[in-house]
């Protein structure tokens, strides 16, 4: 057992920032975050060389004395303790006070072929090559929707992997208003700019979308349509993603009660509805690294009782909030992507469910019950959100574990005893 | 309005024994209704570890527990995939000397009743789970038990009562009138008979009947397959003999079909919450360990809850209420009602059809005296 005053869940710029003012006012941190490096998704680590971005982050939070705890996740948590597991070992965790910044994940959608070898998300595919997956000279569609498709598509792009199309499903006309909102900030501009000049050549399609990805052993091409056009392209991977949606579950199993965006409510100090826990980042409503860093900030200070501090970060934050959510409403899913699924089409991965036997349900607890859909590995993070998608299906309780985590993990008692 | 529809029967929860006994009236030729405030099988049929076992902790338990075994084997060969039956029979555990001894008096008490026991010893038992802790003395084994998934088992029976005409409807039971019953939107239903089959909450319906809440944890893994063969239930219980009041937990490891592994079990009066409790599941899990220590290494990715429907003398209640005539229970199964749905449907029928009962059901009857008996696990 060990014991800490305030306790950060997850280390990408959300986590650092409020660790960081939270340390620097002279309060013991502990930062837990299941990566090797910190960073998070943006800032993610290439190999063991850390982002360049996480470097002033990483300076300051050594510096006001933050520790860490890398490569460890939480997998339980009770209004006293968190459960961690590590590599190669298990423990419980006393907090006192909480901050939230656990992110969010990329919503995948299924349509035929969804789940070939190759065929990935938009984040994930970024995420392998970072982990060393070798890209250089492979022809990749990116497909999907929001900015993350762009970013990872410049990305691969400066990896020598040749991005054959960007397919972005909102209309021509909403792609472009949310492509003029990009410059709403000067960090933003230059991240465009960026952005431009990696994929300068690169060709970018609003209101096209991937109907299939076909192959034997593995992708081997994708059909994509856009308005009455059908056409098929060969490639070596798909990377797809429809958007960003917040980790909620450890704030819900606490008791934390969610916005309209299925993340963390918090109030302007980024307080969630339980005493003692704060969220800050993607977690609380997805809006973008920018506002991630500034409500960091906001909650690390408040967390520490530096109100005043805090007060100084408010108003940037919610423009960039505003700005975020008005790109996001511009690029809202489009009707057919309720229908590109075949009844064989695979719902959920996990547990080998096809769609047709899932929308047999008229509930995502009865569809669960019977079919078993989102009860494995990933406990229903991929096809529940689809599922919600797809026929509105309202979200399930949260149970512990939220990630798969060893047994003797959850065999610790409260103070920490295996026996 | 439409003249409401009269019932010859209207079952009031399509938890497994509601479905179990509409399957059965519909069968019977009765004109049957299907009440459910939820989802069909999603109370605690849903949390259930879907154990089909003989368990003989007192003669009428062991009576209606292998009577309602025998007649899953015989529906085994219509039983759909999805319900995942398997005869893989229980090991019953025994740690020492002692618990070897209680393992050979049991398996006397099952040859007594003619049901299929033996005795394995420890080299047998390490050659048929090797994954157990060494040390333990040995175990008996019942070839005849086997585990199922409950509420495929539960829609099973829902889809055969529909096949032959009976209705699921979708409401809450709120009072029994002198015709049928009521539902809380204001629906009056009318029926000749009413089967109240709401588990833990059949007392709303039938006061009196003395049925509480009984909490219990579960926790399954990722997959492993051919980690584990047979149901494992540790023995030591009998020894221990828990107090009805207190809480505890006990060794009991099932696998199923897809490989992975379920582990229980604990027993909490009192809790009001359907929360997982982690210092329970602690407890629980520790135990576990101590039988097969491998399992702390083994991935797992969930963890539920769910209330058994327990009464004071650990049988069910199958049969009319004292008042109103019409009336019936088919509840308060507590940690069996999943092995006994098959037998309680058809004792239930029996009485209510007037026809003859293939065992005795009078220990069964809501109007027994209920005494509080030695606990397991
Ligand atoms: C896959 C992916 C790739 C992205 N790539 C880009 C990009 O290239 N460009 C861009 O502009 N934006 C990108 N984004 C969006 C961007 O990351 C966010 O908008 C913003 O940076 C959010 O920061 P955050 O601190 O809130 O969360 P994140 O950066 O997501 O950090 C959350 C951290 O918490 C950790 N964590 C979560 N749960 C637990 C737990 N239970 N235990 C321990 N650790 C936990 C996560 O591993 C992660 O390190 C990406 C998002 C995703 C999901
Ligand atoms: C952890 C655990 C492990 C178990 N393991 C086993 C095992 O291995 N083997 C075994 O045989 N048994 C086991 N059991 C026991 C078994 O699960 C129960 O005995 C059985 O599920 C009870 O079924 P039921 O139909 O009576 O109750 P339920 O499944 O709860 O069904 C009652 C239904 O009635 C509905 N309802 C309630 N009130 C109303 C109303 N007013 N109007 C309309 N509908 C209503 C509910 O929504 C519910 O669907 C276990 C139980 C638990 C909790």
């Amino acid at each position: 057992m060990a014991r800490a005053a305030i306790t950060v869940i997850g280390a990408g710029p959300a986590g650092l920032a409020a660790a960081v003012c939270a340390a620097e006012c002279g309060r013991r941190v502990v930062l837990v975050d299941e990566n090797p490096l910190p960073g998070g998704q943006i800032w993610r680590a290439k190999k063991n060389l850390p982002a360049i971005e996480t470097e002033p982050w990483r300076r300051r939070a050594q510096a006001a004395g933050v520790e860490w705890r890398t490569g460890c996740q939480a997998a339980q948590a009770t209004p006293e303790r968190l459960w961690l597991e590590s590599a190669g070992e298990a423990e419980t965790l006393a907090w006192e006070q909480l901050i939230l910044a656990t992110g969010a994940r990329e919503l995948l959608l299924p349509f035929p072929g969804w789940t070939l070898p190759n065929c990935c998300g938009a984040g994930g595919l970024q995420a392998l090559v970072k982990a060393g997956l070798a890209i250089a000279g492979q022809r990749v569609v990116v497909a999907g929707s929001g900015p993350l498709t762009l970013a990872v598509a410049a990305y691969l792009q400066q990896q020598g992997a040749r991005v054959l199309l960007v397919a972005e499903q909102a209309a021509p006309m909403q792609a472009a208003a949310a492509a003029l909102l990009l410059f709403s900030s000067p960090a933003r501009v230059r991240q465009a700019w960026r952005m431009r000049d990696a994929l300068r050549g690169v060709e970018i399609q609003a209101g096209c979308w991937v109907e299939a990805a076909e192959g034997a052993e593995r992708l081997q091409r994708v059909r994509l349509r856009r308005g009455r056009r059908r056409w098929s392209l060969e490639c070596d991977y798909l990377a797809c993603g429809f958007g960003l949606r917040p980790n909620s579950e450890l704030g819900q199993l606490l008791g934390c009660a969610l916005n309209a965006e299925a993340g963390l409510q918090v109030d302007r100090w980024q307080q969630t509805s339980v005493a003692r826990i704060w969220c800050a980042g993607d977690a609380s409503g997805v809006a973008g690294v920018e506002a991630a860093l500034l409500a960091g900030q906001i909650a690390g200070y408040a967390a520490a009782g530096r109100q005043d501090l805090a007060a100084a970060f408010i108003a940037r934050r919610d423009r960039q909030q505003r700005a975020s959510r008005r790109l996001l409403r511009r690029l809202a899913l489009r009707q057919e992507l309720r229908r590109l699924a075949a009844d064989d089409t695979w719902f959920c991965r996990c547990e080998d469910v096809p769609i047709g036997e899932a929308q047999a349900y008229a509930s995502w607890r009865e569809a669960k019950l019977q079919t078993r859909c989102g009860m494995g590995a990933c406990q229903g993070r991929i096809c529940g959100a689809a599922g919600r998608f797809l026929w509105g299906w309202e979200a399930a309780g949260v149970r512990p574990p939220i990630v798969p985590v060893r047994v003797g993990t959850l065999a610790l008692t409260e103070t920490g005893e295996a026996q | 309005m439409a003249k409401p529809e009269a019932w010859d029967v209207a079952i009031a929860g399509a938890g497994i024994i509601g479905c179990a006994c509409a399957a059965a009236a519909a069968e019977a030729g009765l004109r049957t209704l299907l009440i459910e405030a939820g989802v069909p099988g999603g109370g605690t049929t849903a949390a259930g570890m879907g154990h089909i076992v003989a368990m003989d902790d007192s003669p009428a338990q062991f009576a209606l527990t292998r009577y309602s075994q025998q007649l899953w084997q015989q529906l085994a060969p219509e039983l759909p995939r999805q319900v995942e039956y398997e005869r893989c029979g229980t090991l019953w555990l025994a740690g020492d000397e002692d618990e070897w001894r209680l393992a050979a008096a049991k398996r006397e008490a099952y040859r007594a009743q003619g049901v299929p026991a033996e005795m394995l010893d420890a080299r047998a038992l390490a050659a048929a789970e090797p994954h157990l802790r060494p040390g333990l003395a040995g175990a008996m084994l019942a070839p005849e038990d086997g585990v199922l998934y409950p509420p495929a088992a539960a829609k099973f029976f829902l889809d055969r009562a529909r096949a032959r005409g009976a209705r699921l409807l979708a409401g809450e039971c709120q009072r029994i009138e002198a015709r049928g019953l009521r539902l809380r939107d204001g629906t009056q239903v009318a029926a000749g008979e009413v089967i109240i089959a709401t588990g833990t909450r059949a007392a709303e319906l039938a006061p009196g009947a003395a049925i509480a809440p009984r909490k219990g944890h579960l926790l399954i893994t990722d997959r492993y397959p051919g980690r584990l063969h047979h149901q494992l239930v540790e023995l030591g219980y009998l020894r221990s003999a828990h107090a009805l009041s207190e809480d505890s937990v006990a060794f009991n490891l099932q696998p199923r079909l897809s490989g992975q592994i379920l582990i229980g079990s604990s027993r909490q009066f009192g809790a009001a919450t359907a929360e997982v409790e982690p210092a329970m599941l602690a407890r629980m899990l520790q135990r576990a360990i101590e039988f097969m220590p491998g399992l702390a290494a083994m991935s797992c990715v969930r963890a539920w809850t769910g209330f058994r429907p327990a009464t004071p003398d650990k049988l069910p209640l199958i049969g009319p209420v004292e008042d109103p005539p019409h009336v019936w229970l088919a509840a308060g199964h507590e940690g069996l009602g999943i092995t006994t749905a098959t037998g309680t449907a058809a004792l239930l029928l029996a009485q209510l059809t007037g026809q003859a009962a293939a065992i005795p059901y009078t220990p069964y009857l809501p109007s027994r005296k209920t005494e509080a008996v030695l606990e397991h696990a």
